[in-house]
């Protein structure tokens, strides 16, 4: 179906069933049960989820598919989101032309980048694309503060021209982006017994924009052209042996990857309209890495999942601050109790730094492939026992033979 | 291969389902809430964004504890605090409304990103119907902003940009932090009654929004006092040795360098500055002095011997001997064992502001809050006599010109006051160009 073996298809609709169930797969606690917690269903949290998917799957294409270490591609995220904010700003809050901006600005600054940087591979070509990413962001902080707003960040207000909509910012209150009257932060609440779930437009609209990332995603895998890729990833000097040129093929890797960035940034300005600096800074180049890398290098899958494992670590377990574990804990003698909770302190609150350091460390020691490879294990486990009881049945039935 | 049916069935059939499709999110508008985050079953959730990593970290937790503290004091427990001097004395210690008063903690890292991921999962999560804290006024702005929209109110910690209340101003929003201009309003007459009118300035200030502001309204209020500005020259908020820019202040001509700079910016700059002799050189004929605008507590920790004698500005500071002020640091110092920071003040204070607003407007709703703040005027809560102002959702109050201590006593006696700048000195009309270009538009309740 749509051009995708049966496998893929298969992939790309699983990604979409949880997509839509993501309200209700996130929030499996009832409202006021301690467990509530770890709940993780609410609006702003899911559309981070998926718009840090797409991040992390652009990058897969670059990092995963054609080997190109970038260790600055929260510039194109930031660039992204400038566009977008700029456009609600002048033409309309209408997200459509704010993203198809935000790619577009995303894709010629790659090409930029890319074209100087791609001369060189491996380590240089990291430096590099870090040090564009850092001057990026200099420049964002101060340097072009009146085209950024610097440290606070571009921000509406009411002032703004919006030369399509300008009437609707009149009565006082900033106006909302929104798609052709659905308002981006509109949401309906299901409550069913102590469960609540909420739908959100934004949430749907970026999974909507997810699963077309995705779906592109895997057209480019399994295309000639990410065949090309591939070759570049395992050998790139036979590549150049064999009178192929790689350059061209790397910096439209880079590009495309590059406006997946830009694709994310735009749709977090879209959600929530402010652009900072900050989404630029280096770790935030970093991070698309770790999520990569967590998740499965070179996998389809596995981006995603990297991405919603480190959003989840840092909005969920970041907030969880020593009352709510002495809560938790408030069963046990006064002495252990006390004792438990400085034991556990560290690793939650303003130290979930160390705990995602800890499920990267074992990740990359004991599962190199990623949380995907961790999957594929425990699929071979189901199956060996299986066919071993298969293989033990047939032993049998040749031992009785004897 | 699909196959089209452009059947007359065929297309009446996916007409239907289409429409149905789109009017579903008309169908589901209904609110069960008058607006956002309605208290119910006897409980009100407030949020505490406050920097807990990061260059302001040792504020945030500050700051923590003194909305711990709050809540503790608006449930009734402990002392009572600032409570019992408070001159509005709705409050008794009984919650907000009789609804108890429980908060949720979050990491705003001092990133305007990361504050309002942490703020917008307290109001769509935990039900935050007040966000509070912050130690930069990027984030300020950034969460302001964000509370504006989704109809919730947001009380500012530390934040001292002129932007804040100025250009970003915002219905929901309030400070009671000063601000830039009031810096150096109540400055400039210490400066110029130790330093005399006739002197040189040169500035360096950190390359981001709030040096900007402040060197502007430095600039400006002792441009007009006689002072002359030499040079003034960004420094990388992410520098850490000064050096570089110190050197040339000497080639200048300038006989007083002016440190727009805060936290470890401004204890790298000082000590450099200080290493490099500039306090013991004669200038035309003059000694040479350092000033630095914005004091606090943790920054005069931080540079050591090198702040005695400087002098400065801040919000508050323990030593004042009002009752309000009294109240606050005994109950603070017997629950931690240490007096509290100017950032942990204005975060109690502004929880205390919001309970009491709430108190008197019978309400929760974020309208009736505003209208309860705007024009408000108190006492008692450690600044004297202060008024909220309803043009700008500003407190306006009299300004600390401090200077570093000669012979401390502690390591937390490293200021002493100077002077108490009266109210009148710094108060400055709503459409003063520093603070111009923005509106407060219209208050949100969201729903």
């Amino acid at each position: 179906m749509l051009g995708l073996g049966k496998k893929d298809t298969l992939l790309l609709g699983i990604v979409a069933v949880l997509t839509i169930l993501a309200p209700f797969i996130f929030n499996p606690f009832p409202v006021n049960s301690a467990m509530a917690q770890f709940n993780a269903g609410y609006p702003d949290l899911l559309q981070r989820f998926v718009i840090f998917g797409i991040f992390a799957i652009g990058y897969n294409l670059l990092f995963g598919l054609t080997g190109y270490l970038s260790f600055g591609h929260a510039a194109f995220l930031g660039v992204g989101s400038y566009a977008a904010v700029w456009m609600f700003k002048l033409l309309s809050m209408n997200v459509i032309p704010a993203i198809a901006l935000s790619v577009l600005t995303a894709g010629l600054f790659a090409v930029l980048i890319g074209y100087i940087s791609l001369r060189r591979s491996g380590i240089y070509f990291a430096i590099l694309t870090l040090a564009f990413a850092q001057m990026t962001y200099a420049l964002a902080y101060s340097v072009l503060t009146p085209i950024t707003g610097g440290e606070t960040g571009l921000q509406l207000a009411l002032s703004d021209p919006r030369i399509l909509d300008g009437a609707a910012s009149a009565e006082g209150n900033l106006p909302v982006p929104g798609l052709f009257g659905l308002e981006m932060r509109d949401s309906v609440q299901l409550a069913v017994g102590d469960w609540l779930f909420t739908f959100s437009a934004g949430y749907y609209f970026s999974g909507l924009v997810m699963l077309l990332a995705f779906y592109l995603a895997i057209r480019i895998f399994r295309s000639p052209f990410g065949m090309m890729l591939r070759a570049i990833k395992s050998n790139q000097q036979r590549v150049n042996y064999t009178g192929l040129n790689a350059r061209p093929y790397t910096l439209a890797a880079f590009v495309i990857s590059g406006m997946y960035a830009g694709l994310a940034g735009g749709l977090m300005a879209a959600m929530d309209p402010l652009a900072g600096a900050e989404r630029m800074y280096w770790t935030a180049s970093g991070e698309v890495v770790l999520m990569t890398i967590l998740g499965g290098v070179g996998t389809l899958i596995g981006p995603v999942l990297g991405a919603g494992l480190i959003k989840y670590m840092e909005n969920i377990v970041s907030k969880i601050n020593s009352d709510i574990l002495h809560g938790w804990f408030a069963f046990m003698p006064d002495g252990l109790e006390d004792f438990i909770v400085s034991i556990i302190y560290p690793f939650i609150g303003k130290g979930w730094h160390l705990t995602l350091g800890i499920i990267f460390m074992l990740v990359v020691i004991f599962l190199p492939g990623g949380l995907v490879e961790g999957g594929q294990r425990i699929a071979r486990l189901l199956r060996r026992r299986k066919s071993d009881k298969d293989e033990d049945a047939g032993q049998a039935k040749t031992e009785a033979a004897e | 291969m699909s196959k089209s049916n452009l059947t007359r069935r065929g297309v009446l059939k996916t007409g239907t389902l289409a429409g149905a499709g789109l009017a579903v999110p008309t169908i589901f508008t209904s609110r069960a809430h008058a607006f956002t985050n309605e208290p119910t079953g006897g409980t009100v959730t407030l949020g505490f964004n406050v920097p807990q990593t990061g260059p302001y970290a040792d504020e945030g937790a500050d700051e923590l504890r003194a909305y711990e503290l709050a809540v503790e004091h608006l449930n009734g427990g402990g002392d009572g605090g600032m409570l019992n001097t408070f001159s509005s004395d709705a409050l008794e210690g009984a919650g907000i409304l009789g609804n108890k008063v429980e908060y949720v903690t979050g990491d705003t890292q001092t990133k305007s990103d990361a504050a309002r991921a942490s703020a917008k999962s307290m109001i769509e999560k935990d039900g935050a119907i007040m966000i509070t804290g912050g130690s930069s006024s990027g984030v300020a702005v950034a969460v302001q902003a964000l509370c504006q929209e989704a109809g919730v109110i947001f009380m500012s910690g530390l934040t001292h940009s002129n932007d804040t209340t100025g250009k970003d101003k915002r219905a929901n929003g309030f400070r009671h932090f000063f601000n830039s201009y009031m810096s150096g309003a109540a400055l400039a007459p210490v400066l110029e009654a130790n330093y005399g009118s006739d002197r040189k300035a040169y500035h360096l200030t950190a390359d981001y929004n709030w040096g900007y502001t402040t060197e502007e309204a430095i600039v400006s209020s002792t441009e007009a006092m006689g002072w002359e500005t030499v040079n003034t020259v960004k420094t990388p908020l992410t520098q850490t040795d000064f050096s570089s820019y110190i050197a040339p202040v000497l080639q200048s001509g300038a006989d007083v360098l002016v440190l727009n700079h805060y936290g470890g910016n401004m204890v790298n700059s000082l000590t450099n500055a200080v290493q490099f002799g500039l306090r013991d050189k004669m200038v035309n004929g003059k000694q040479f002095e350092i000033v630095v605008p914005l004091y606090s507590r943790l920054m005069a920790r931080g540079a050591g011997e090198n702040v005695k004698g400087i002098f400065g500005s801040t919000n508050w500071h323990w030593s004042l001997t009002d009752a309000g002020s009294k109240a606050f640091v005994k109950s603070f110092g017997e629950k931690y064992g240490f007096p509290p920071s100017q950032a942990a003040h204005t975060c109690y204070v502004q929880t205390l502001l919001y309970a009491d607003a709430v108190q008197r407007a019978g309400s929760f709703e974020p309208c009736a809050v505003v209208e309860a703040l705007e024009d408000f005027e108190f006492d008692g809560l450690g600044n004297g006599p202060t008024l909220y102002r309803a043009e700008d959702h500003q407190c306006f109050k009299d300004v600390l010109v401090v200077k570093g201590k000669e012979n401390p006593q502690s390591e937390f006696d490293l200021l002493e006051i100077v002077e108490k700048t009266p109210v009148e000195q710094v108060t400055y009309a709503p459409d003063h160009p520093q603070f111009s270009g923005g509106s407060l538009g219209t208050c949100n309740n969201g729903g």
